[in-house]
């Protein structure tokens, strides 16, 4: 009877043991804990570690963490100051998408974080480039390759012009797992005020109605429409989900001003509005 | 629940030494009690001794037959009792003392639906407060009787029944097999039932109104010495292919299993006279499905499971002029459904909701009911029960999904609910008068206080759950009357209820159905206060001694404050019967019915149903081959293949046509 308590914790000593061993730089790898590699972009002197959560580029938000490798050392750079440019190479243009600065993760060493949010992509997933500029010790290197960026299933970013001639950009940031509950729900909201430069927009509303298409467009109650939080410089809600399955977010864009810029109402003849985002789950 | 159990332990220690206090009195039978009980219990009969007018009745009809009782229907299979016009939610449904949580959302499979007929000796039914014996109640209590202990040693004995009803094809199987000794016995019944859809009045063939079921049942007894036995009984019932026409879905499986165990001490010399204590536990499986259905707007399926642990020690005991029951008892259930639900578009997700958010609830009560025979005339019982509910919603995405209606609950509600009521009998020898006074107070149903979108397809919104919802209290008079002449006997029975917080849906015009096609969401609620008043004049009238006329009329009222008729309350309803019986035969013709439904509840789904009447015949021989027994049961339902629905079909739907029935059994000793 003893032996089947003692045996697990036998066995548990013996691989942490044998892990333990032939890993002589565990806090380096502790720092990407949970992370999946999506690619190296190497120049002559550093290699550039790029990570997300499922180890891709989507379309949409991503949320994506850095480390640089000195190429000689082979040590990973734990002070440096990081900027990046996304660019989409079109057939007769090209453009940036929003981006938030990179910063260091307060709790590690040398993991820095940021994120992009890619409104589209292009045949077989092409078109994308990605820029990294880097300070270290006050000289500046430059690395710079091809991405790959998948498309969403779902339409979790998209790009309107508002009856203002703007062009803006809607990007779903939570919930990233959705629940049969009141999730809190967060917008990224961007105008394009040229080709490169998506800076956030303040003090707007969205205006939230959830729906299931699939279950005669039942809606559901308590949701919140999103305001804009200075300090974090998103768009607050709360969306309630009655159960899983593939819900339309049918969206307002509202000015500071009280001016409806883009969508409509829902109503019976009206079963969708003209801005909306989509989750599944 | 440690606490409860400590608790619990306590109240049975108190009691024991009670008991033992008073066990110097010496004990006294009293004649009356025999005589006292049948008028006290308004429904008490014996279930399988061949005189029933149809032997393999469903446990359904059989209760049907009770005039307090009535049916309401969404098929031809389990329907839901209803008693003093309340439903299930506002009664007290056991099976011999064991409780036992339904596993389906839409009330398609109530309590009676897991027993046959085969597995009952007999079903107790209270009304009001008198049958909070098992649990709190408002409406009642229906104790659906397992068999005695049958130390008889009257050897092996067997029966087998069949049965054949032309309308559904439907067809009975039954076997019983006993043996009985003086210090053991083992008794095994088995009973197979199997119907295509009926016919209506007029022949309209009712669609998805087929059904099989087959039910087993074990029950062994040892005695351990004169006064103590152990008994354990286990019943297993399982129907498949149930359609129900009234309902958008049908179900593919009800699944129940019973089993219990118990301890009995008997003695005629102490002052504790009988007192049993039994362990149960019942798991119930229960899937809709609508894979049959040709139309319908989203495929999906709704399984549902229930789960129950209980346990209950009853004392009789008793003086010279006091009789004393206490019943201890506790029950830990758990429920839980849920919802998927298949998009017409292949590519998108299936969706999934928990419908009953997996609910525990823990009860634990104490009942204790004392009739003083003030003298050989009069009798005053007084009885009252105290219970303890603890409900908790044990899945988190459960509590999350309601908190999206209610921001501010916890996953736990605990509740206090009292009952008390005092009857008062006088007896003469030609008239006898009995006047009773009740309050009673109920939690919430699984459903009222925790249903997450269930969809009512009787008013066609969708519900709520309301886990804020206050406890029903109900204050109740009733008062009973017979006089009996020589050949002539005449009663009145009369019952009111004055319910205050009456748990009832309301619109929130708000909320967004989900269910395809309903017409809004309704959220569990109270109205202030509601009303239900029910009387009954039954006469009897022998003409010679084998042939009798017996008449029952009924009339109901129910009212809320909000002005609305009640649902599912009868209009005024009737029965005639001739009855000719001698020993080797029987015949018994009946005409029933009910008058135009004139106080229907609009604002819950009902429409005016109109009067209607049927007409039935039954007839019954039994024939002795050597010490064997053949009986025989037949006759014909709905003689007038009048096509007719009633207030307590669910969306009208038609009852059965004309039906030529036959029972045999054929006893074997």
């Amino acid at each position: 009877m003893k032996l089947i308590y003692i045996l697990p914790v036998v066995f548990l000593t013996f691989f942490i043991s044998c892990s333990s061993d032939d890993d002589n730089d565990t806090t380096s790898l502790n720092e990407i804990e949970n992370l999946i590699k999506v690619k190296d972009i190497t120049n002559d002197t550093h290699t550039i570690e790029i990570y997300t959560q499922n180890g891709k580029f989507y379309t949409g938000y991503n949320n994506i963490s850095i480390r640089i490798k000195d190429n000689v050392e082979k040590k990973y750079i734990e002070s440096a100051t990081i900027s990046w440019s996304p660019m989409m190479q079109m057939e007769t243009m090209k453009h940036s998408c929003p981006k938030s600065e990179v910063s260091k993760v307060s709790d590690k060493n040398t993991v820095y974080n940021g994120f992009i949010i890619y409104q589209m992509t292009g045949m077989n997933n092409t078109g994308w480039s990605l820029k990294i500029t880097y300070i270290i010790d006050n000289q500046e290197y430059e690395a710079e390759d091809t991405i790959m960026v998948m498309q969403s299933d779902k339409q979790n970013v998209t790009t309107i012009m508002g009856s203002d001639d703007v062009k803006y950009i809607l990007a779903l940031l939570e919930p990233s797992t959705p629940k049969i509950a009141v999730n809190d729900i967060i917008i990224g909201l961007y105008k394009m005020e040229n080709i490169m430069k998506f800076p956030v927009v303040e003090n707007y509303t969205i205006a939230l109605d959830p729906r299931m298409p699939s279950m005669g467009n039942h809606s559901s109650p308590n949701n919140q429409d999103l305001t804009y939080s200075i300090k974090e410089q998103i768009y607050n809600g709360k969306l309630s989900l009655t159960m899983s399955g593939y819900w339309m977010l049918n969206l307002k864009l509202i000015n500071d001003k009280g001016l409806v810029l883009k969508g409509e109402d829902i109503t019976d003849s009206n079963t969708q509005s003209s801005l909306y985002l989509e989750i599944e789950f | 629940m440690k606490r409860s159990i400590v608790l619990y332990s306590c109240i049975l220690i108190c009691a024991i030494t009670f008991a033992q206090d008073r066990s110097t009195q010496h004990k006294e039978t009293d004649t009356l009690v025999t005589h006292l009980e049948e008028i006290t219990v308004i429904g008490r009969h014996k279930l399988s001794n061949y005189r029933q007018k149809k032997t393999l009745s469903s446990i359904d009809e059989y209760l049907e037959k009770s005039n307090r009782v009535t049916m309401i229907k969404r098929g031809s299979y389990a329907w839901e009792p209803a008693l003093n016009n309340m439903t299930s939610d506002r009664l007290s449904v056991t099976i011999d003392g064991m409780q036992i949580y339904g596993a389906c959302t839409d009330k398609m499979d109530p309590v009676t639906s897991y027993v046959d007929v085969s597995n009952l000796e007999k079903v107790i039914v209270n009304s009001g407060q008198e049958g909070t014996e098992n649990s709190n109640c408002i409406g009642g209590g229906i104790d659906l009787k397992l068999p005695e202990s049958k130390y008889y040693n009257s050897g092996l004995k067997s029966s087998l029944d069949l049965g054949y009803e032309t309308n559904g094809n439907y067809k009975t199987t039954g076997i019983d097999l006993e043996y009985s000794g003086n210090k053991f016995y083992i008794s095994a019944d088995g009973i197979y039932r199997e119907s295509d859809n009926y016919n209506a009045g007029g022949g309209k063939e009712i669609k998805y109104s087929q059904f099989e079921k087959y039910n087993l049942s074990l029950q062994v007894g040892y005695k351990l010495s004169d006064t103590k036995n152990i008994d354990a009984n286990v019943i297993c019932d399982k129907a498949t292919d149930i359609g129900y026409p009234a309902l958008p879905m049908d179900v593919s499986l009800a699944k129940a299993t019973i089993a219990s165990i118990s301890y009995t001490h008997t003695s005629d010399t102490t002052i504790i006279k009988h007192w049993e204590t039994k362990l149960y536990f019942n798991t119930i499986t229960h899937i809709m499905d609508d894979s049959k259905r040709p139309d319908v707007p989203i495929r999906m399926d709704m399984p549902g499971w229930s789960d129950t642990y209980g346990m209950y020690s009853k004392i009789k005991s008793g003086t010279k002029k006091h009789k004393l029951n206490v019943n201890l008892n506790a029950h830990y259930n758990r429920s839980l459904a849920e919802m998927t639900m298949y998009p017409n578009d292949p590519n998108e997700n299936d969706m999934f909701m928990y419908t009953w958010p997996d609910i525990r609830t823990l009860y634990t009560g104490v009942y204790i009911k004392d009739e003083f025979y003030i003298n050989s005339k009069e009798k005053l019982s007084l009885a009252a029960r105290i219970g303890y509910q603890n409900n908790n919603i044990e899945k988190d995405s459960g509590l999350e999904s309601l908190q999206i209606f209610y921001p501010n609950i916890g996953a736990g509600k605990n509740r206090l609910l009292t009952s008390f009521s005092t009857n008062y009998l006088l007896k003469h020898k030609k008239y006898d008068f009995s006047f009773g006074l009740g309050y009673g107070e109920r939690a919430p149903s699984v459903s009222e206080g925790y249903g997450f979108f269930l969809f009512n397809s009787f008013d066609n919104y969708d519900y709520i759950g309301n886990p804020t919802l206050k406890n029903e209290k109900s204050f109740e008079i009733n008062f009973d009357t017979h006089y009996t002449n020589k050949r002539f006997k005449i009663e009145i029975e009369t019952s009111y209820f004055y319910i205050y917080d009456y748990i009832i849906g309301k619109t929130d015009a708000s909320l967004s159905s989900m269910t395809i096609g309903a017409n809004g969401v309704r959220i569990y609620s109270a109205l202030q206060h509601a009303s239900i008043f029910n009387t009954f004049l039954n006469t009897s009238f022998t003409i010679i001694e084998a042939l009798s006329l017996n008449t029952s009329i009924g009339y109901h009222y129910g009212k809320g404050s909000d002005k609305n008729n009640l649902p599912l309350i009868s209009p005024i309803s009737y029965v005639a019967e001739i009855n000719y019986s001698s020993k080797n035969f029987n015949a018994a013709l009946q005409l029933n019915g009910n008058t135009n439904q004139d106080n229907y509840s609009m604002f819950y789904g009902e429409d005016q149903t109109p009067a209607f009447a049927t007409l039935n015949l039954n007839l019954g021989n039994t024939f002795f081959i050597r010490e064997n027994k053949l009986v025989f049961k037949y006759g014909i339902e709905n003689i007038l293949d009048t096509h007719y629905s009633t207030y307590a079909d669910w969306n009208n739907i038609p009852r059965q046509g004309r039906n030529f029935y036959i029972n045999t059994s054929f006893l074997i000793r």
